[in-house]
């Protein structure tokens, strides 16, 4: 595949798609979203790159190996349940705070978060690794 | 008669290990040698920790602690600290502080040192978990941790195949003894109704008569029997002698071994009533006493005498514990703690002659007493009380396991199997002291000379411990009584004595001391009277392995033999049995009422299924990946008119991405058109298609009819927010409620990529590439 439209298309998408993905996950907890679905559209944007340039290209616009992201999505994951351990409560119980912004308002955050980028990091992980070394056969 | 008190310190005691396992190779790294040292005092200063708890125990004071662990499940992390488990504490950290320091002078290369202290330390922490644990999940955990610790202690070497097979065998044999004793524990729960040992043996606790409780028994007598070498288990452990001798040491002569000593003596008070208990322990430790003191005489290595000989010892332990009287559990007490003290120390020396001289060969082996004196004190001191002279500990042991043999009905055979025993350790004690230490020096490959302090302190002090232990045990009996106890289950009068005046005890002690002096005067007639006992379990276990290897290729052949076509048909088919079968002999099929639904759900049920169709019936590959991917992309409609719109986004995400990948492989593929199989064949395909349909369907109908108002969906819309704190139910239910399954998934969709990758990655490179990516087309032909 070489088209200057696609390629021309895909520098815009592919900013699209991960912003667009970074709300999904950060919106998850209250609308439709999540670490799963936000996961699969930044895959998608990694191999939409792909396939306007080529898969080496992929792999430097994407900084990390994709491989590294799955352990340390699964260690972000699995360290979200320990604070949990911390008050009591068995792993993995949500554990909430709500930081003050003054009058900006209030954010209330907690361990799922953590635990859904956790989720997020293995699907991009898992996703652009299997694209990748498909696509390079 | 026991006071429960909570303490703060038996956690952190427990857990301390464990992170000091984590320190090992960074310690290791900037200490060198001396790494060594500092963990052997970390771990002497939990020793003295668990020291300051004998005054308590021993004014019958249990000191408990409890750390939440699944309250959903009714699962707490118990600890239980009485006699029995203080005893094993004392013997786990005192000689593990000991063999890390030896350890440490033993092994020579960094990088070896880091490892042995980083699975030495995982290991030491298990095996207290083994003792410290009140609750039988915990304990379950524990002793699985044990066998895999040992695992990689036993294969230290890796880059041997004989440490490799030894590992490989001590771990099929006691995990399978783990599995038994998993089911056996859990067995216990249910009839038992409690998790906690200390529950289950309150009297009324358990039906000794029940069937499930003799299932129990079984089922936990095969996890003890495997793990503390029984016959015709024993072979494993002989075997395990690949490992360096620091481990030996410990894991199997003092520590591990004892693990399955340690279960039966716990469960002692739980299923002592059960009537195998009487019969089944005593004769298979009694068998195993005699036969492996026999083969231990066969011996010419030093180490595998030693190995043999533990067998021997821990077959008298299970033994005794059959017995199951005050003097067979006081006998065991005393025997277990003068085991763990000559044993260990002898052990170290047999490492420390193999060390300096270059070999563990008895028949080599002579005079070593001049080049190494403190070594030869050790071992001397130590083999007193292994021979049960006094006045070591080991004396006291025999003694009272005499005294606990003779009380017996079958005080014939009973006697004469002790006597037998008693006799063939003191020749086994004389192979390994008398031989390598006495009589004239002989050439050896290197040049024997005493060791660093490393490798002569820690056997001098086990030893002189077991001779100052024997002299001050009649003095301070009531030390030992709460073991005693705790393995009776009642109170026990602890009282130990050298002198009982001229009975048949001490006749029995004298004739085995003499037969056994006479026994290693005339070695070889006695080892030509005494054949060795080829009946071992090592032919079964290969057997069983070969087998094992055997079953696999059939049914890799039949099942998994490379077709994706085939997977899918089996899968489907599968489905359809279970489903259409479920429906049909136990649910019954049931129709819904039918629910007005809008026109849009008709299109897209009409565009799914056109879809579908011509996914089937197309001759280009490419079309029909187009086809499928619409497909999914009507099903993610249906979702957004049945508001789930988060699954939606999914399905079409999950479509895209697997349409992508469809297109990567088929540049993989020939480029000729699909071919078309026999009319037959699609007949059939036809047919599975339809029958999985058919289930789906009738399925789906089925479910619709049952009464929702009461089921789990309620319960999640209705506290999504105010327990999960978000309004999006999915993925409260994703993050929060199920997060643990959450985790799971992720974990195998890790596990499943890295699988993925090395399929991709790792295919020989000879092989023809179209050959190993045609299996999706083309795999099968038939």
């Amino acid at each position: 595949v070489n088209s200057l439209v696609l390629r021309t298309a895909a520098r815009f998408l592919i900013s699209l798609l991960l912003v667009f993905a970074l709300f999904l996950l950060l919106r998850g907890h209250d609308e439709p979203g999540g670490g799963f679905v936000a996961g699969l559209v930044a895959a998608a944007s990694v191999v939409l790159f792909s396939m306007a340039y080529d898969v080496p290209s992929a792999r430097r616009f994407l900084r990390v190996d994709p491989r590294r992201l799955i352990w340390i999505g699964l260690l972000i994951a699995i360290g979200s349940g320990i604070p949990g351990m911390f008050t009591g409560d068995p792993f993995l119980t949500g554990q909430w705070a709500d930081i003050e912004f003054g009058a900006v308002g209030t954010l209330h955050v907690g361990t799922p978060l953590l635990f859904d980028l956790g989720v997020f990091l293995v699907v991009v992980g898992v996703a652009v690794t299997l694209a990748l070394t498909m696509a390079e056969e | 008669m026991a006071t429960l008190t909570t303490n703060d310190l038996l956690l952190p005691a427990l857990f301390a290990p464990f992170g000091l396992a984590l320190l090992a190779v960074p310690f290791e790294r900037a200490l060198g040698r001396w790494s060594a040292r500092l963990l052997a005092a970390l771990v002497a200063g939990l020793f003295v920790a668990f020291l300051t708890f004998v005054p308590g125990v021993t004014d019958g004071e249990v000191y408990t602690a409890s750390l939440g662990w699944a309250p959903a499940l009714d699962l707490a992390f118990t600890l239980r600290l009485d006699g029995l488990a203080l005893l094993f504490a004392l013997l786990i950290t005192g000689i593990g502080a000991l063999v890390l320091y030896y350890g440490g002078d033993y092994l020579s290369s960094t990088a070896a040192r880091g490892r042995f202290f980083l699975f030495l330390l995982l290991f030491l922490g298990s095996m207290l978990g083994i003792v410290l644990s009140d609750n039988l999940v915990a304990l379950f955990v524990f002793w699985e941790l044990t066998s895999i610790t040992s695992f990689m202690l036993i294969g230290f070497e890796h880059t041997r195949q004989s440490a490799r097979d030894a590992a490989q065998q001590a771990l099929i044999v006691t995990g399978m003894g783990g599995l038994a004793l998993l089911a056996g524990l859990v067995l216990l729960g249910i009839h038992g109704g409690a998790w906690e040992v200390s529950a289950l043996a309150e009297p009324g606790a358990i039906d000794s008569e029940s069937a499930m409780v003799l299932a129990a028994f079984w089922c936990v007598a095969a996890g003890a029997f495997t793990k503390s070498a029984q016959f015709p288990f024993h072979s494993w452990l002989p075997a395990a002698m690949a490992a360096p001798t620091p481990v030996s040491a410990y894991l199997h002569s003092a520590t591990m071994v004892k693990a399955g000593v340690f279960l039966l003596a716990r469960m002692h008070p739980v299923l002592g009533d059960v009537a195998a208990w009487g019969w089944a322990l005593p004769i298979v430790g009694g068998v195993t006493m005699v036969v492996t003191a026999v083969i231990a005489i066969h011996q010419t290595d030093l180490k595998r005498i030693l190995a043999y000989s533990t067998v021997s010892a821990l077959g008298t332990m299970t033994f005794l514990i059959g017995l199951g009287t005050p003097f067979a559990m006081k006998a065991v007490i005393v025997f277990i703690l003068a085991h763990a003290l000559y044993k260990a120390a002898l052990f170290m020396v047999a490492g420390t002659i193999d060390h300096e001289t270059g070999t563990r060969d008895r028949t080599v082996l002579g005079g070593l007493r001049h080049a190494m004196p403190v070594t030869a004190v050790a071992a001397v001191l130590a083999g007193i009380s292994m021979a049960g002279l006094p006045p070591a500990a080991g004396f006291l042991a025999k003694e009272t396991l005499f005294a606990a043999a003779v009380e017996e009905p079958l005080i014939v055979l009973l006697a004469g199997a002790v006597l037998i025993t008693g006799a063939l350790t003191l020749v086994a004690v004389a192979m390994v002291v008398a031989g390598p230490f006495f009589g004239p020096v002989r050439e050896t490959p290197r040049h024997g000379h005493e060791g660093t302090p490393g490798l002569w302190f820690p056997p001098v002090l086990l030893a002189v411990l077991g001779i100052i232990g024997g002299l001050l045990t009649p003095l301070g009996a009531s030390v030992l009584t709460p073991p005693v106890e705790s393995v009776y289950g009642a109170a026990v009068d602890v009282s130990l004595s050298f002198w009982h005046g001229v009975d048949v005890v001490l006749i029995l002690s004298i004739v085995a001391i003499s037969a056994g002096i006479a026994g290693y005067w005339q070695l070889a007639m006695v080892q030509r009277l005494l054949p060795v006992a080829r009946a071992n379990g090592d032919a079964a276990f290969h057997g069983y392995l070969e087998g094992l290897g055997f079953v696999a290729v059939v049914h890799t052949r039949l099942i998994q033999n490379g077709s994706l076509r085939r997977y899918i048909a089996i899968v489907m088919l599968a489905l359809a049995a279970a489903g259409l079968g479920m429906l049909l002999w136990q649910d019954g099929f049931a129709t819904p009422a039918y629910e007005s639904v809008g026109l849009e759900v008709f299109a897209v049920a009409a565009l799914l299924m056109v879809t579908s169709i011509a996914a089937a019936v197309t001759r280009s590959r490419l079309r029909a990946v187009a086809f499928v991917g619409a497909a999914g992309f009507g099903i993610a409609l249906l979702f957004v008119l049945f508001s789930a719109p988060d699954i939606a986004m999914t399905q079409v995400l999950v479509d895209i991405l697997i349409v992508v990948l469809f297109v990567a492989v088929f540049r993989h593929l020939p480029t000729t058109a699909r071919s078309i199989p026999s009319r037959l064949i699609r007949l059939r395909d036809a047919a599975i298609a339809v029958a999985a349909g058919v289930t789906m369907t009738a399925l789906t109908w089925t479910v619709l009819t049952v009464d929702r108002s009461q089921d789990v969906s309620t319960y999640f819309m209705e506290s999504a927010y105010p327990l999960g704190q978000g309004r999006n139910v999915v993925n409260t239910i994703l993050v929060d409620f199920r997060a643990l399954d959450t985790l799971g998934e992720i974990v195998v969709l890790a596990v499943a990529a890295v699988g993925i990758i090395a399929v991709l990655r790792l295919r020989p490179e000879d092989d023809a590439p179209a050959n190993q990516s045609s299996g999706i087309e083309t795999g099968e032909t038939s």
